[in-house]
């Protein structure tokens, strides 16, 4: 049986290279389909991934203060009246927020650390930043505060690239360096941490907050991975959409290709017939040659797409899969493959093909061998 | 001894359809082992739809077939594929070998779903090549070939499974004198080996040639004459 199997693949590759340019041709283009699906899947799945790290580090709950619906400052009285809460191990102020720069049209993440690890009139830069802005350590760099007064701080330490996917637009600067260039009085901050002792007391923790400051709203670290997973899986939906258009057309011309037997195609099933081949033989004949072009293809595809995404970051499709931010940090993202998003493609891509082979072959196979005679 | 045996033969085309044609009408035959037969006839004598039926490669519409006394009309298609394989070696009337393979692989495709390792098919294909003085041709595209080298490319493919029968449909129609005389010769052989050769033709170099025992005359779907040696 195995001889067999191995006679009829040697047959249908040496029938195969008969065709080179048509084959070629659909071997390319099959190729390229499959690596661009493949890369969105695979950088979707590995920002995913990434952002979850990130997550890992991130606070369990942030208390925000609303006003008529809309974001606000949190006075610090607000903290002492969490910290009293049973189950609450610690309570931090933050100062944060953005800062458009309108001479690169670059939005930055400013944040003031809690720790004074940063003296004032110093700033700490992203990558992405001292990139777009061609500046390094000692440099001054200007801001506009909200008086309307520029005010120049000196970049006193660059942030290391391992962190570049969430520090790339990221600038730090003294505390006071911060209420003075928003205009931010010293009893409100950006939001609050909290660290929880035991996790199962989130859910309650939460209640007793809102019970207890009616215009806060407690974010929990689950509701933030939710949003990014929902953001990845929409964005990476913009990009199949985009995709769908020269999926389908290689579709069509797949179709075409694999379900459409041309008359010198039948007539030799019709040769091997009378020759004494069984229609499983040439069945089997048509599903290796489905095989040989699917799975090449395939694997050349993911291959492709595993280069493309984790050694060019993803060049093609950046600007779509990345943050809202312009400043786009260079970095690579960790290789990862789940197992899972290979079989769905696999069974996207390879399975249809090789029916698409096999049905009309099926139908030539069943023909009367004497029709070759008669022919 | 009987070799194959046609039992009231009828094949009826399209059945049912107004397009219905009926090429057999009830022949009964007897081809001993060993001979050689031609089926003698015009264009439409039913010639080809009988060498069809005795090859196992078209049922009989009515009437049985026995090979080696082993009815064969109600044997599934894959057995009938096996004996087709083991059992008969066919010649078409355009060689019908197939473009762009090579010599070699041409001859080999019979043995195929054999499950026989590589190495020994196309050891038996460099082979008979060899007999017919092709082995120089043997990695040659079959168009690249000349119509006497691609007929006895033809007659290796068709003795690859080393066959008992030999059937050959037309296989001088496209061939001048000189060839046509060449391809006799070669059947002549096989049959010297031992082999049965059956050929349906309407050329005289075929039915005439000396070494034909049996000349069976057809038209209209049936058998009408039946002659000895010529």
């Amino acid at each position: 049986m195995i001889d067999k199997q191995r006679n009829i693949i040697d047959f249908t590759l040496a029938a195969l290279l008969r065709r080179k340019g048509k084959n070629a041709a659909l071997l390319v283009s099959y190729t390229l389909v499959v690596a661009l699906l493949a890369s969105v899947m695979l950088l979707t799945q590995a920002l995913r991934r990434e952002a979850g790290l990130v997550l890992q580090d991130s606070p369990e709950m942030v208390v925000q203060k609303l006003v008529a619906g809309r974001y606000d400052l949190i006075p610090l009285e607000y903290r002492d009246k969490i910290a009293a809460i049973m189950g609450v191990s610690s309570v931090v102020g933050r100062l944060w927020g953005y800062y458009y720069d309108a001479g690169v049209g670059a939005n930055y993440t400013i944040m003031a650390p809690t720790d004074s690890s940063i003296a004032q009139g110093a700033i700490t830069i992203g990558e992405g930043i001292a990139r777009t802005r061609k500046i390094g350590v000692g440099d001054l760099f200007p801001l506009l505060g909200a008086d309307g007064q520029t005010k120049l701080y000196q970049v006193s330490r660059l942030l290391s690239s391992e962190s570049s996917l969430v520090s790339a637009d990221l600038l730090l600067m003294a505390e006071d360096d911060f209420r003075a260039l928003f205009n931010i009085p010293s009893h409100l901050v950006t939001d609050l941490v909290l660290s929880v002792g035991n996790p199962s007391e989130l859910a309650t923790i939460v209640r007793k907050i809102t019970e207890a400051l009616p215009d806060t709203r407690p974010v929990i670290r689950e509701d933030v991975a939710r949003t990014y997973d929902a953001l990845f899986s929409w964005r990476s939906g913009i990009l199949l959409v985009i995709l769908f258009s020269v999926v389908l057309s290689f579709l069509i011309f797949a179709w075409d290709k694999a379900s459409g037997l041309s008359a010198e195609e039948r007539h030799e099933i019709g040769i091997l017939k009378a020759l004494g081949w069984d229609t499983s033989d040439v069945l089997f004949m048509k599903f290796w040659e489905g095989m040989a072009i699917s799975f090449s293809s395939f694997m050349t595809g993911v291959l492709l797409a595993y280069i493309h995404v984790f050694f060019t970051s993803s060049a093609l499709f950046q600007p779509v899969l990345k943050g809202w931010s312009v400043l786009y940090p260079d970095f690579r993202l960790v290789p990862f493959i789940s197992p899972y998003q290979i079989v769905t493609l696999f069974f996207l891509t390879v399975v249809p093909y090789t029916v698409a082979t096999i049905i009309p072959a099926w139908r030539a196979a069943t023909i009367d061998p004497d029709a070759v005679m008669r022919a | 001894m009987t070799m194959i045996e046609l039992r009231d033969i009828k094949k009826v085309f399209n059945a049912g359809r107004p397009n219905e044609f009926t090429a057999l009408y009830g022949v009964s035959l007897d081809i001993d082992g060993g001979g050689l037969t031609v089926l003698k006839g015009p264009s439409g004598s039913g010639k080809t739809t009988l060498l069809s039926i005795l090859g196992c490669m078209a049922r009989p519409t009515a009437g049985r077939v026995l090979f080696q006394d082993q009815e064969l009309t109600s044997l599934p298609e894959r057995f009938l594929a096996a004996i087709r394989r083991q059992a008969f070696g066919f010649i078409f009337q355009q060689f019908n070998l197939i473009k762009g393979l090579t010599a070699l692989e041409n001859v080999m495709i019979p043995a195929y779903p054999n499950g026989e390792k590589r190495f020994r098919i196309e050891g038996r294909a460099s082979n008979l090549l060899d007999a017919f003085s092709l082995k120089h041709k043997a990695l040659s595209n079959i168009e690249w070939l000349s119509g006497g080298e691609a007929q006895r490319v033809a007659i290796a493919r068709a003795l690859i499974n080393d066959p008992a029968v030999i059937i050959a449909d037309e296989p001088t129609a496209h061939l001048d004198s000189r060839l046509s005389r060449e391809f006799m010769e070669a059947m002549l052989r096989l049959k010297g080996q031992g082999r049965t050769v059956l050929i349906a033709s309407h050329d005289p170099i075929v039915y005439e040639a000396a070494g034909v025992e049996r000349v069976i005359e057809m038209r209209d779907g049936m058998v009408i004459n039946e002659a000895g040696a010529a």
